[in-house]
């Protein structure tokens, strides 16, 4: 099946030469990283994790989004997702290697990444999150390969498979839960102490998986054979509108709580965040477009007209994509270090590497996307054919 | 349910006993009074390992502590202190906020008590608070650590495992403190530069660290081994006092017997090793 | 089998990089290490014996360095006593190193040799080594 990947028009192969030119430039990045220490990174004593944690947190959440899709299709027989739902579980495999490969490249010391095995330790959310990140990885694996096997041969996804697809329900509550618990759970850390973090979280992965979806799916239609169905497409952009509108409604708990408590540490990095500490406020300008773009988003989302044309269809779904990207890939991870224990402001810039780097595996991910849909669609143009 | 107030203060009491609301209150009367009882009692939250428990059994206990006297510091001798200590952990100077790496340091008042600052206090204000790991007994560090490369003594030391460290740094972002600092780069590159340039001596008795790990005080247990008093003790004795807190006759505990002392973040629940005399 | 010309080629290329340097090496063995004893500290000794003989400490002297690091540094006990039942103070820079401070003649000789690199030498002294 996987040789279906081998046969593309010269537009599939350019892009996947680019997509390898990046990941390349990446690499030698990445071994000057080694060589010489995560200091060409632009993080620092105080803003502890940077870039790659952060986008790992994100793209916990993309991982996270596929079950939005497993749910409906596998719980309530939804059959106009029977087409798509293995979709999102590639998106899912290529999501959960981008997390994987963020946490190798942030470790100093990645050679000895196997003590985490070696010396396990159930104390540590890290351990949990080792555990349901490679689990999922694993239960995708088998389950999106199955779901496209046996419809490539045209029978009904075999029986043992059902079982590791309804696991996979729970297991993505599960990914996205602990993750946030590695954040949850930190004393002295006000902006991310919060038990509404989980619950946020998912509700921003809701959004944000689905949402990338979306966009692929209408590109696909529109250069391929393949059509995901417009209910189908509606469909998930209810879903991503509504979960959208929950993220929302969670941060602005997160601002009564804090300015309505009048507590100094649970504001700052609020304040921070939204309108700068004195002469620090470089993430304000992200932080404020993350709002409007939201709202814009939601807007296009949930008023039918707008939403059933596919241009505004793709644009609401990449305001949403774009909003939560900044909200958790840039101002979560970040903001909980600023202000730091001391209650000292330091910024944060990454660099030029480290960008490089990270967007290396932003292709990696786009790459293992690239090959597991061009081999989905072959499979569906056949069917459509026959 | 009604509770009038003699009942509501011994539940208070109680579960301020068994660590549920924190031993702040009892702290101000007696300070370590209640962390000793707690562990008398065997009331434990926490990981302490299979050592611990065998230490528990085997009869009194140690439990390290420093104590600042903020009436004796100077600035002087807090510059003697961090210079001594870095000294002889081979300590790199970076000489930027970026890569620093720091077992001891100097801060003002408002920031080491960000919980408690008294911005009427014009005594506190001025002085120079050391800062350093707190050694705590309920280290947020070691419970997120995911190879246990970090991890809290029988004796209540938090040690750091340079050789098990993967670098994931989850334990600076776990202590409430700011303790920790992970060598971003090769220490070793840095030293050279200062024994070149300004003819830093290196103490060739205890290692440096390697890039990609995570460091910090560890109270000089290299030198408790030996039998010695820490370095920053021996730097300033009179501002620098070491002792065990869980001996009722220990010079650390007459101390605190007599003096205000403070102790950074009590809120937490950490329950810090490190007090400060005032 | 399709292609059978080309599949069988390339498996002959593959195999012809695998053996190379195993047919390039072949008869001209490299000479077994010999790490030298040869320091002062050493000399001075009236019985020249490790922590534990000889035999024991070639052979499983990095499982023994690995307790001796943990015991060291995760248990707290700097005492080991060896079957002969002498104390020794566990310390890989302060008492290893004390005799063997020759770490190019001993421990390089093996490590070279069997092309391990211990990282022992990122963070601890080597006593004689100009080198950081």
């Amino acid at each position: 099946m996987i040789e279906k990947a081998l046969k593309g028009s010269s537009v599939y192969w350019g892009w996947v030469i680019f997509l390898l030119c990046i990941i390349g430039a990446g690499f030698l990045a990445y071994l000057y990283q080694l060589k010489v220490g995560l200091g060409i990174t632009g993080m620092s004593r105080d803003i502890s994790w940077g870039v790659y944690i952060a986008q790992f947190t994100y793209f916990v959440g993309v991982a996270a989004g596929a079950v939005m899709l497993v749910i409906p299709k596998y719980l309530h027989h939804y059959t106009k997702y029977a087409k798509v739902v293995v979709f999102g579980e590639f998106l899912a495999i290529a999501a959960v290697v981008m997390c994987l490969l963020f946490i190798v490249v942030d470790i100093g010391q990645p050679m000895r990444m196997m003590n985490v095995v070696l010396h396990p330790t159930p104390h540590s959310m890290l351990f949990y999150d080792m555990i349901v990140l490679n689990g999922y990885l694993i239960i995708n694996i088998i389950c999106g390969y199955n779901t496209l096997l046996a419809d490539k041969k045209g029978l009904p996804c075999p029986g043992w498979v059902k079982p590791f697809i309804y696991l996979s329900i729970p297991w993505a509550i599960s990914i996205h839960t602990v993750t946030a618990f590695l954040y949850a759970g930190l004393p002295g850390r006000h902006f991310w102490l919060t038990a509404i973090m989980a619950p946020r979280f998912l509700a921003s992965a809701f959004a944000a998986g689905p949402s990338l979806l979306v966009m692929i799916l209408l590109f696909v239609r529109k250069v391929t054979k393949f059509d995901a169905g417009e209910e189908a497409l509606q469909n998930i952009a209810r879903t991503i509108c509504y979960a959208m509108i929950v993220n929302f409604f969670f941060m602005g708990m997160e601002f009564f709580t804090a300015f309505y408590s009048n507590i100094p540490g649970h504001k700052a990095t609020l304040e921070y965040l939204f309108w700068g500490i004195g002469e620090y406020g470089n993430l304000v300008p992200f932080m404020r477009a993350c709002i409007v773009i939201g709202f814009a988003g939601i807007f296009i989302l949930l008023v039918p007209p707008i939403r059933r044309r596919p241009l505004w269809l793709a644009i609401g779904c990449a305001c949403v994509f774009l909003a939560t990207w900044i909200d958790k890939g840039v101002g979560l991870v970040i903001g909980g270090f600023i202000p730091n224990p001391l209650e000292v402001i330091t910024e944060y810039h990454p660099t030029f590497p480290e960008i490089t780097i990270a967007t290396a595996i932003w292709a990696v991910g786009g790459l293992i996307l690239t090959v597991l849909y061009k081999v989905t669609i072959s499979v569906r143009e056949e069917e459509q054919r026959v | 349910m009604s509770m009038d107030r003699r009942k509501f203060l011994k539940v208070a009491g109680l579960s301020t006993l068994i660590g549920l609301g924190g031993g702040s209150a009892f702290e101000l009367l007696r300070p370590g009074k209640v962390d000793a009882e707690m562990e008398h009692e065997g009331h434990h939250g926490g990981h302490h390992g299979e050592a611990h428990e065998k230490a528990e059994e085997a009869g009194p206990k140690t439990r390290w502590a420093m104590l600042i006297d903020m009436k004796a510091i100077t600035k002087e001798k807090a510059e003697k202190i961090i210079h001594v200590c870095h000294h002889i952990h081979n300590v790199p100077d970076w000489g930027n906020p970026k890569d620093e790496i720091k077992w001891v340091w100097e801060d003002e008042y408002e920031h080491v008590f960000t919980d408690s600052y008294n911005e009427y206090d014009e005594v506190l204000e001025k002085l120079p608070f050391l800062l350093m790991c707190n050694h705590c007994d309920e280290p947020p560090c070691a419970r997120v650590c995911p190879v246990e490369a970090t991890f809290r003594r029988p004796d209540g030391i938090v040690a750091q495992d340079y050789h098990r460290c993967i670098g994931c740094r989850f334990c600076m972002a776990a202590c409430p403190y700011g303790s920790r600092s992970f060598n971003w780069l090769d220490p070793r590159i840095k030293l050279k530069e200062e024994m070149a340039k300004k003819g830093r001596k290196l103490n060739k008795k205890f290692p440096t660290r390697m890039r990609g790990v995570v460091e910090k005080c560890n109270f000089c247990v290299e030198r408790l081994a030996e039998g010695k008093q820490p370095g920053c003790v021996e730097a300033c004795p009179d501002v620098m006092h070491f002792g065990n807190l869980a001996d009722e006759n220990s010079n650390v505990r007459k101390i605190l017997r007599e003096r205000v002392s403070l102790r950074r973040k009590l809120e937490l629940g950490t329950k810090p090793s490190v007090f400060y005399l005032v | 089998m399709y292609d059978s010309g080309k599949v069988i080629i390339g498996l002959l290329i593959f195999a012809g990089i695998f053996l190379f340097p195993f047919v390039y090496q072949h008869g001209s063995p490299v000479e077994k290490p010999k790490p030298s004893l040869d320091t002062p500290a050493i000399k001075a000794l009236p019985v020249k014996k490790c922590v534990e003989d000889t035999k024991f400490m070639i052979t499983t002297h990095m499982q023994f360095l690995n307790d001796w690091r943990d015991q060291a540094l995760r248990d707290g006990n700097r005492w080991y006593v060896n079957r002969a039942g002498k104390k020794v103070w566990i310390s890989l820079q302060n008492t290893c190193m004390k005799c063997h401070s020759n770490k190019k003649d001993f421990c390089d000789k093996c490590h070279n040799y069997a092309a391990v690199q211990p990282y022992c030498w990122d963070c601890h002294f080597d006593p004689n080594g100009s080198k950081l």
